[in-house]
């Protein structure tokens, strides 16, 4: 093409400079080769101009056990897209801050993604209160974010720009309590931690017990950086008439409970949490974990589903993915994130652009997409999408899952 | 203690405040960046605190663990008086520093008796307690997620965005610069200088000691209750992060970074603390490896600080 | 009873570490002065080497050996690089730089180990041990059978030892040791390492009730230093009960009054302590020359 252009280029000249005539012949040929190699050069220039989408992550400070599968996933995820071909021809430019699990860095880093970075979308941040934190910066700058949190207010009341991917602590504790009314069970214990996750869930648990008439004996909470958490259970085991225990939280912690609520013999029925769904938990909470049920996302039961379900090809994908990059199983956390990228690249394909509010309209429009933490049908009202269908009540025995039909 | 031991103004004294007042003015013009706006903003605040800081660590001689309490303290008070108790954000915001002032005059008599290792732990109990109180206390602190802060209203206009923080934020900083340069150079000053040396001397020379700590505690409280306050009121939310160990950690670093002792060596170990990590993005998951390698550097090659270090390299030549 | 009886258990089990703990700061405080706020990072090596060493395959035993001398190398690495050179150095300036190393330190670990939690195997089994209704894990007694060798091993080290009367000497006139012809440096660099190894070892013992991950050493140093503080600064017998108080404040305040403010409970505690002992439960009171 720029041969032809150079060529015709010089013809034209040659005969400028020798005063002749150029023919028609020659004009044409400059102006078709020029304007051919000005589309290619213009739609070159084009193409190259990379789709910057941001990330806030904790991938230091309490938070890392759930920032740095992030971190991991939408790094290798966000390298396989560009190298398919990116996404309207463009490569994506992935931009991930991290927010050490502090607010107030988070914050600063939301501004640069708006200011410097000039991101058209960005997912995260990793917990709760700091998507809470940083949540005006992009509604107020009108960029597309999907947070990796559990909190239920991140979505509730619906903020223009705001979505996220995991389930909430309600459906969570929801699927809890069912389960406990479907048992007969009327008088529970719980103990949560006094983080973040451990205080939502304490919350909606109880806000669930009491809705459905269950009373809650007691009340302990523990730090996740405690390394026993003996004392508060044996209040527990020494209060009468407690039924079933309650365990809200995320991190070791939940395994160091598990441990402790072996060592002191107890035997009233444990519920666990969606922070304990991992392989990791079973293995750190040895023989005590046997018995214990939970409530696990999508991801972990991937195996255990009918082979007629869309979701378990895109779960099993992503955790054999996942196992050849670190060699241990996917964790729920970054399948948070591979779910949030998915949608916005899923988003900016459908829209056929973009340009920050046709990628939110098209997340808006979000229907029938299967991820690794449910299937999403997103609208005006629903910024989730995914609802407690992809939520399972399992029982782990002997190290492995059993899905409650 | 009388006034004035603080308005004294003198102009040989006032040229490191015009100085900074100055550079303040420039950047305004230089900078047209909100998120740059906001960096600086963040820089001034934390400047005022470890200028406050320092006041008690580099002249009283009180290294304090849990300074970041205070700096709490008036976050959460423009934050819980709006929402709670009804209250606008200006008598919120100076409710807080009251309180501040208030609990360092009555935590401040038993403790400061202590000293050294030992003083420094009861510090860092009353940080640990009052992050322990922010985080348990939902219904009134929104608990570990924290709670959003009502923007600031002066009558009909609500300045928002990280502009007019960054305005604020440096006319406070200069302030309390002026503040704690003529401080340092009044009588008070002096007293304060002499304990540090040496408190056994300086009572034998009829200085109330426990009296001059305690000032110096309680001015240190506020200038952080007034810092605390602009970050809540620049990000619109708080959380018990901003009293937390880690930052009460950072801003005895940036004292001592700084220079402890010098009033701008703690301007500039604020700006080095905030601004560093930002430059240190591009490492990933090198960076805090690379500030931790940093901070042993500094402290190897600038012993006194950076400030006093160069100051007194200049002077050599 | 049996209900006071399992918090003691708890206090006991908690204390034990963090006297390990206190421990090493004290040793590292006695020779230079300096508190050590990378210590807790020593505890974390020694727990997340011997995790490494095991997943490669190495025994154990041989895993955590070699887990300990590793660390006690990084601290006298530490010390030769960053606490010699600033000899002289304002105090301030060198509890900087102990919190660069813990940062530094902390920040290649992560990059090393990941941020997954880890256990070890515990030395007796894990069969709970009953006593009066209360039940006691066998590892704890591991943990506070140790921390009390560990003790009566510096103990005599210190007052029989060639060696421990250096460090003594060391410690309180470093020109006059020198003088005597002892060899400051290499005394200096042994309580390094050896603080280390203290730490490290510890970090073994406790990992399998504590779990280990790459940001355990922060809360533990923080702990370990309210311990020593408690007990006097510098005093090896301090460090060892002001340990086991603060883990028994932290269980009984747990148990009794409220979960939610154990830690406050235990500071508060402390804090009182001091006003009626300035200098800790068996801290010699400093003198000043004026």
């Amino acid at each position: 093409m720029s041969e032809d252009l150079t060529e015709a280029t010089c013809n034209l000249v040659r005969d400028i400079a020798l005063k002749q005539e150029p023919t028609l012949k020659k004009i044409t040929a400059f102006l078709t080769s020029s304007t051919m190699f000005l589309t290619f050069a213009l739609s070159v220039a084009y193409a190259a101009e990379p789709i910057r989408i941001g990330a806030i992550i904790s991938s230091t400070g309490p938070a890392s056990f759930l920032g740095e599968p992030q971190g991991i996933t939408l790094r290798h995820y966000v390298k396989k897209i560009n190298d398919a071909g990116g996404v309207l021809g463009r490569p994506i430019e992935l931009i991930i801050y991290d927010d050490a699990t502090d607010a107030n860095t988070a914050r600063t880093f939301a501004a640069r993604l708006v200011d410097s970075n000039k991101v058209v979308a960005a997912m995260g941040p990793s917990t709760t209160g700091i998507t809470l934190a940083v949540a005006s910066v992009f509604v107020d700058a009108k960029i597309p974010l999907v947070s990796l949190a559990a909190g239920v207010e991140i979505v509730e009341p619906v903020r223009p720009y705001v979505f996220k991917t995991p389930h909430t602590d309600r459906m969570v504790c929801g699927k809890t309590i069912e389960d406990l009314k479907v048992r007969g069970i009327q008088r529970i214990a719980m103990i949560n931690g006094t983080d973040g996750a451990g205080k939502t869930l304490r919350n909606e648990c109880t806000a669930a017990a009491k809705g459905a008439g269950i009373e809650i004996l007691a009340d302990e909470t523990f730090n996740p950086t405690d390394s026993d958490m003996t004392p508060q259970l044996t209040k527990i085991k020494n209060r009468p008439g407690v039924d079933a225990l309650l365990v809200g939280g995320f991190g070791q912690a939940l395994a160091l409970v598990t441990r402790n609520y072996g060592q002191l013999g107890m035997k009233v029925p444990m519920y666990q949490a969606h922070g304990a769904a991992s392989k990791a938990y079973i293995k750190l909470s040895g023989t005590a974990s046997d018995g214990v049920r939970l409530v696990a996302p999508l991801l972990v039961v991937g195996e255990k589903l009918p082979n007629t379900d869309p979701s378990k090809k895109v779960v099993l994908d992503y955790d054999k993915t996942i196992r050849s990059i670190t060699g241990a199983e996917a964790s729920t956390f970054g399948g948070y994130s591979y779910d949030a990228l998915m949608l916005i690249v899923n988003a900016i394909e459908r829209a056929k652009s973009a340009d920050p509010k046709d990628i939110r309209d098209a997340l808006e429009s979000t229907q029938g997409f299967v991820g690794v933490t449910g299937v999403f049908n997103m609208s005006k009202t629903d910024h989730l999408g995914i609802d407690a269908r992809s939520l399972y009540m399992v029982d782990i025995k002997n190290g492995d899952w059993f899905v409650k039909p | 203690m009388s006034v004035s031991d603080v308005v004294l103004l003198s102009p040989s004294r006032s040229w490191g405040v015009l100085a900074l007042g100055s550079i303040i003015f420039v950047l305004s013009f230089v900078i047209n960046s909100e998120f740059h706006f906001r960096v600086l903003a963040m820089v001034f605040i934390f400047a005022l605190a470890a200028v406050g800081l320092n006041v008690l660590m580099g002249h009283a001689g009180v290294v304090s663990l849990g300074h970041a309490g205070f700096f709490a303290i008036g976050a959460y008070a423009v934050a819980i008086g709006p929402a709670h108790l009804g209250l606008s954000s200006w008598s919120s915001m100076l409710a807080g520093v009251i309180l501040a002032g208030l609990i360092a005059f009555l935590i401040g008599r038993p403790i400061l008796r202590l000293k050294g290792h030992y003083l420094a732990a009861a510090t860092l109990g009353f940080g640990l307690l009052l992050f322990m109180v922010l985080t348990n206390e939902v219904p009134w602190t929104g608990g570990p997620d924290g709670m959003s802060v009502r923007r600031l209203q002066i009558a009909d206009w609500r300045p928002a965005g990280a502009k007019f923080w960054f305005w604020v934020a440096g006319c406070m900083l200069v302030a309390g610069t002026w503040l704690a340069i003529n401080l340092e150079k009044s009588p008070t000053g002096r007293a304060l200088r002499a304990i540090h040396g040496s408190e056994v001397a300086a009572s034998v020379n009829g200085i109330d000691v426990a009296h001059y700590k305690l000032i110096a505690f309680i001015i240190s409280a506020v200038f952080s209750a007034v810092a605390g306050a602009m970050l809540a009121l620049l990000d619109g939310h708080v959380t018990p992060s901003v009293g937390g160990f880690l930052l009460s950690l950072q801003l005895v670093t940036m004292v001592v970074l700084g220079g402890i002792g010098s009033i701008f060596g703690a301007v500039v170990g604020a700006a080095v603390l905030v601004l560093l990590p930002q430059f240190l993005t591009s490492l990933h998951e090198y960076e805090h490896a690379f500030l931790g390698l940093v901070l042993i550097l500094c402290m190897i090659t600038l012993r006194a600080g950076i400030v006093p270090t160069v100051a007194a390299a200049l002077k050599r030549r | 009873m049996s209900e006071l009886l399992q918090f003691l258990i708890a206090g006991m089990t908690v204390g034990a570490i963090y006297s390990v703990v206190a421990l090493g700061f004290t040793m590292i405080y006695n020779v230079s002065g300096v508190v050590n706020f990378a210590q807790g990072e020593f505890v974390m090596l020694g727990a997340m080497l011997s995790v490494a060493g095991i997943t490669i395959g190495i025994p154990f035993p041989v895993a955590a050996m070699i887990a300990i001398g590793f660390t006690a190398l990084i601290s006298v690495t530490l010390y030769d690089l960053a606490i010699r050179p600033a000899r002289g150095a304002p105090m301030f300036a060198l509890v900087i730089i102990t919190i660069g190393a813990s940062i530094l330190i902390r920040g290649i670990s992560k990059i090393f180990f990941g941020t997954s939690p880890q256990s070890l195997p515990s030395l007796l089994g894990n069969t709970s041990i009953n006593i009066a209704g209360a039940v006691l894990q066998p590892q704890s007694v591991v943990v506070v059978v140790s921390a009390v060798c560990i003790f009566i091993g510096l103990h005599v080290l210190i007052s029989k030892t060639l060696l421990g009367r250096a460090v003594v000497a060391t410690a309180s006139n470093r020109m006059a040791a020198q003088l005597s012809g002892i060899n400051v440096e290499l005394t200096t660099r042994l309580s390094f390492a050896l603080s280390a190894a203290i730490g490290a070892l510890s970090g073994v013992l406790i990992a399998p009730i504590t779990l280990a991950s790459y940001d355990m050493g922060t809360m533990l140093a923080l702990k370990g230093f309210a311990a020593a503080i408690l007990g006097g600064m510098g005093n090896p017998l301090g460090a060892v009960v002001g340990g086991l108080l603060v883990g028994l404040f932290e269980a009984l305040s747990s148990g009794y009054i409220s979960s939610q403010y154990k830690d406050a409970t235990a500071f508060m505690i402390i804090v009182m302590v001091l006003f009626v002992s300035p200098n800790g439960l068996f801290g010699k009171s400093g003198y000043e020359r004026v």
